[in-house]
Parts: C-alpha cells; structure tokens; sequence
C-alpha cells in the first residue's frame, strides 16, 4: 500500500513540478513551490524518513515562502521571455534525464534487502548505537556522532551560505534607514484577526520547537529542523509587528553571534574532545563514562546546529526585509 | 466498550473523509473566489475535527492523544486565521465577493 | 477504515493542486496551498496510526504550527504593494 501511496503523491509532485516550469508568473511558481515541499515532506514521511520529512516542513513550511516572496518583492512578479536557445536546452535536460533514468536500471528494486544501504554499515549503526551512545533516535546519532564530521560540515555550508547572502544582500550600515511610515501602521498590526492569533501562537511554535531541539534523541527532530521553526516563529513577529520590532527583540549583530557561535561551539566540542585525549569530535572523553560523554556532546553539537541555522535563517530574511524596504 | 469506540471511531472517520472530499469538490467546482474559500475553510475545520477525534478515540490514553489535541486546537485555530488572512489580502488587490460571470481575472492584476 | 480517510484525503490533495494549477487568480492558488497544507496534516496523522508509527505525528504538529505563515506572508507582499503604490501614485510618476 506504500507504494501505491508514494507512487500517487510522487505523480502529483510530478504534475506540480511541470506546472512550476511552465508557468511564467513567479508568484504562482512560489505558491506550487510550497506545494511541492509538502508533497515532498508527505512522500518522505511514507518511506519512514521522519527526521528528513520534518526538516522538509521545518523550512518549507514556515521559511521558504517567506523568502521566496521577499524575493519576489525586490523583482517582478513576470518572468521575462526566454532566450532563443530552448531546443538546445531542451536537447541538454533530455539527455540527462534518459543517463538518469539508465542509472536507475542498477539500482536494487525499493526495499530490497540486499541493497547495498541495507548490508553495507546500517546494520553496524542499529547494533552499535545502543552499546556506543544508547539513545533511541538512530538517525540523530548517525548525525551526530558517527557522521559528526558530515554534519559538521553542513553546519559550516550554511554558516558560509549565510554571510554570502549577508555579503550579497546587506547595503552599506545605516544607508537603508528610512522613517518608518506614519502611525502604527507596519507589519499586519491593522489586520486584528492575523495579529491576535499570531500573536498567541508565537510561544507555542517556541517552544515546539524547544521540544524539536531536544527531543531530538528520543523521536524525529534536531538542531536543523529546531532552528528554522525558532526562525519562524521570529519570522511570524516580524510580519506581523514590522521587521524594525523584531530586530529590536535580536538585533542583527546578535544573529551573527548566533551564526558564528553555533558553529564555534560544534568545533569547539570537537576540539574540547582532542583536549582531553580522544579523538576530534570523539565525545567519549567528555564525560567519565563513554556512553554519558557521547550524549552530552550530541546534545552540545545540536544545540550549536540549532543556534547557526536559527542565526542563518533571520540573518538572510533581514537582509530581503532591509532592501525590501531601500526599494 | 472497544467495540463501542471502534464504531464510534468508524463512522468519525468515514465522515471526516467525506467532508474533507467535499471541500476538495467544492474547492474545484465552485464559481468563484470567495465561494470557493467558503468551501475550503468550512470543510477543513469540520473535516479536522471529525478524522482526529476519530483518530483520538483509536489512540486511546496516550501521549499521541494529546498531540492529536494539540494538532487540532492549533489547526481551528490556523486554519480559519489563514482563511481570513487571504480573504483580506484578496481584497486589498481589489477582488470583491460576488459570482463573477467572465470566468474571473487572470493572474494579471 | 483508516484507508477511507487517506484515500479521501489523497484525492483531495489531487483536485487541490488541480486547482492551484489552474487558477485562475493567485488567491485561488493560495487557497489551494493552504488546503494542501491542512490535508498534509490529516493524512500525515492518519498514515501514522495506519503503518503503527504514533511518534511520527510531530511532523503534523509542526505544520498544525506554521503553515499558516506562508498565508500571512502572502497578505504582508500584497500589503506593502498596495502601500507602495499608493506612495508613488500620490507622488506622481517617478
């Protein structure tokens, strides 16, 4: 029934993905964007991939769109007509999509047991986990301690995505400063409805998303997936009390802080276990016993996720908002 | 009393389906804007409640119960704030209620 | 019996993104997102209970909680857009 399930949402996404490209208004196109992110986190949540379905609501929900349409706020709505060359690119996105498509001919046929995913080291990480780190969430200690190095990685990558936009995007300080406009007028502060009951949620998406950050070795959850519902909930103020409001609450130099101490603290978790006489980003020495040790650094190394994406995230929806507002 | 709270269950399910199938008819079939709103909105609350109770009762004392309750008081609280928000937007564009004859406006504004 | 739900909810889904594909405005196409979003959350929490898998249902929660930002987005573009040319109408032609 999975695959008539997944098969079904996998047309639909199909169907939405052809409407994004052949549709010429790029508001339209940001709406099926979020459609497609749903259908992507519903076709991931079928295969059992909780962690990676709620990374996908996480972002797609509360964020994308947002950017999206600050984008969309600088440019136009209208795409410009396209260039001449369409059959050469047509000829190019066929041709590798039948490489693809003759690819997938090697691949093991869905849920075999003898795909090389299953026989390789998966079995090694579900026999492991509970002696070596003993926590239920297999995937979070893949992530965050036997593949410590991966993720510390993408910690650095959106970290360096982060101030790119921050370099791209972010005028000269102070130049953007316009008198905001009269009376009480910004943000959805004059639509009552929007405003009370974004203001009620606030707190609850908070502290979901506490939960997220440390729920994140029980159930499906993380820094990553934290990070962006914090973001939205911050992101949610801002529409509705004008973004000055929200960079009085954090100010732009303190989401650097953020940025940039996130990832400090996941390399220096890495370093403080050099120190002590393991390995880098071996927990084991951190505490006197080695299970203790591994727990403790995964709860100190996502809280380091949680803080840069969280950082990241409004950093770049500040700098759309600021020339949002120089336009 | 499971037997009771199987049916119980049953029909709050069946139900949920066939109000959550209408608004997705209704949200297809009807003239105009607002009236597909209408369609969508009311459907999607009703629809909610009905399948997550359904679910609740199957779930029995647990912790998913409670987050069902939870997924349901934030969904009616959402849903129709969401409703409202772009009724609102729509009408800043200038969209106004009433059965447009003409097929209704393109995306140009 | 739970199948009756996600097949009812797996169709909707379908006219839906029928109808955020042909519009005909952009509201009609936010209306349809955000239904798609709500039928995310039911066929997320029903599909959890069906494959046995109650702890998954957090995914629901987090679209039960922000999925209604995207609307609110989309009405604060339209605001300041309305606000914006407004401004430039009252100061003439740039």
């Amino acid at each position: 029934m999975t695959v008539v399930f997944g098969i079904f949402l996998l047309t639909l996404l199909l169907i939405t993905a052809v409407a994004i490209v052949r549709t010429k208004n790029l508001f339209v196109a940001v709406m099926l964007m979020g459609i497609a992110s749903l259908l992507i986190a519903a076709n991931f949540f079928l295969l059992d991939a909780a962690d990676v379905a709620l990374t996908e609501a996480a972002v797609g929900a509360g964020i994308s769109t947002v950017l999206f349409l600050g984008t969309l706020a600088l440019t136009t709505e209208r795409e410009r007509a396209p260039t001449s060359r369409k059959i050469l690119s047509f000829a190019v996105v066929s041709a590798a999509a039948l490489v693809v498509i003759y690819a997938t001919f090697d691949k093991p046929r869905f849920g075999s047991p003898d795909a090389p995913t299953q026989t390789h080291v998966a079995p090694w990480y579900l026999d492991k986990t509970r002696e070596f780190i003993d926590i239920p969430n297999v995937v979070t200690a893949v992530l965050g301690s036997f593949r410590g190095y991966d993720t510390l990685g993408e910690v650095f990558v959106v970290f360096a995505a982060g101030i790119g936009v921050l370099f791209l995007l972010a005028g000269a300080p102070g130049g953007g400063k316009r008198p905001a406009p009269p009376g009480s007028d910004v943000g959805l502060s004059r639509h009552l409805i929007p405003r009370v009951v974004g203001r009620l949620l606030i707190p609850f998406i908070l502290l979901f998303g506490l939960y997220v950050q440390f729920h994140g070795e029980y159930g499906p959850g993380g820094g990553f997936q934290a990070g962006a519902i914090v973001a939205a909930a911050i992101v949610l103020y801002a529409l509705l009390e004008g973004e000055e409001k929200a960079l009085q609450v954090i100010p732009r130099r303190v989401l650097l802080g953020l940025s940039a101490g996130g990832a400090i603290l996941y390399g220096g978790v890495g370093v403080a276990g050099m120190l002590l006489g393991g390995n880098f980003l071996d927990y084991s020495v951190l505490a006197d016993d080695p299970v203790k040790g591994q727990q403790t650094g995964i709860l100190l190394i996502e809280a380091g996720v949680g803080l840069t994406v969280t950082g990241v995230l409004l950093s770049i929806f500040h700098a759309f908002a600021a020339r949002g507002r120089q336009a | 009393m499971n037997a009771v709270l199987d049916v119980a269950s049953w029909v709050l399910l069946t139900l949920g389906g066939i109000s959550v199938l209408i608004g997705g008819i209704g949200a297809l079939r009807l003239p105009d804007l607002f009236t597909r709103m209408h369609a969508a909105s009311i459907t999607d609350s009703i629809g909610a409640i009905l399948v997550l109770t359904g679910i609740m009762l199957q779930a029995g004392l647990s912790l998913a119960t409670i987050k069902l309750a939870a997924i349901l008081l934030f969904l009616l609280l959402t849903s129709p704030t969401a409703s409202n928000a772009l009724a609102a937007a729509a009408m800043l564009a200038g969209n106004k209620p009433g059965i447009d004859t003409t097929g209704g406006k393109d995306d140009a504004q | 019996m739970y199948y009756v739900v996600t097949l009812a909810t797996l169709v909707t889904m379908a006219l839906a993104l029928a109808r955020a594909v042909m519009g005909p405005t952009v509201y009609d196409r936010v209306l349809a997102v955000n239904m798609f979003g709500t039928k995310t959350v039911l066929l997320v929490s029903v599909i959890a209970f069906l494959f046995g898998r109650p702890d998954f249902i957090d995914l629901a929660l987090a679209y039960a909680l922000i999925n209604f930002i995207g609307v609110f987005a989309v009405l604060e573009f339209f605001r300041t857009r309305a606000v914006r040319r407004e401004a430039d109408e009252g100061a003439g032609r740039r």
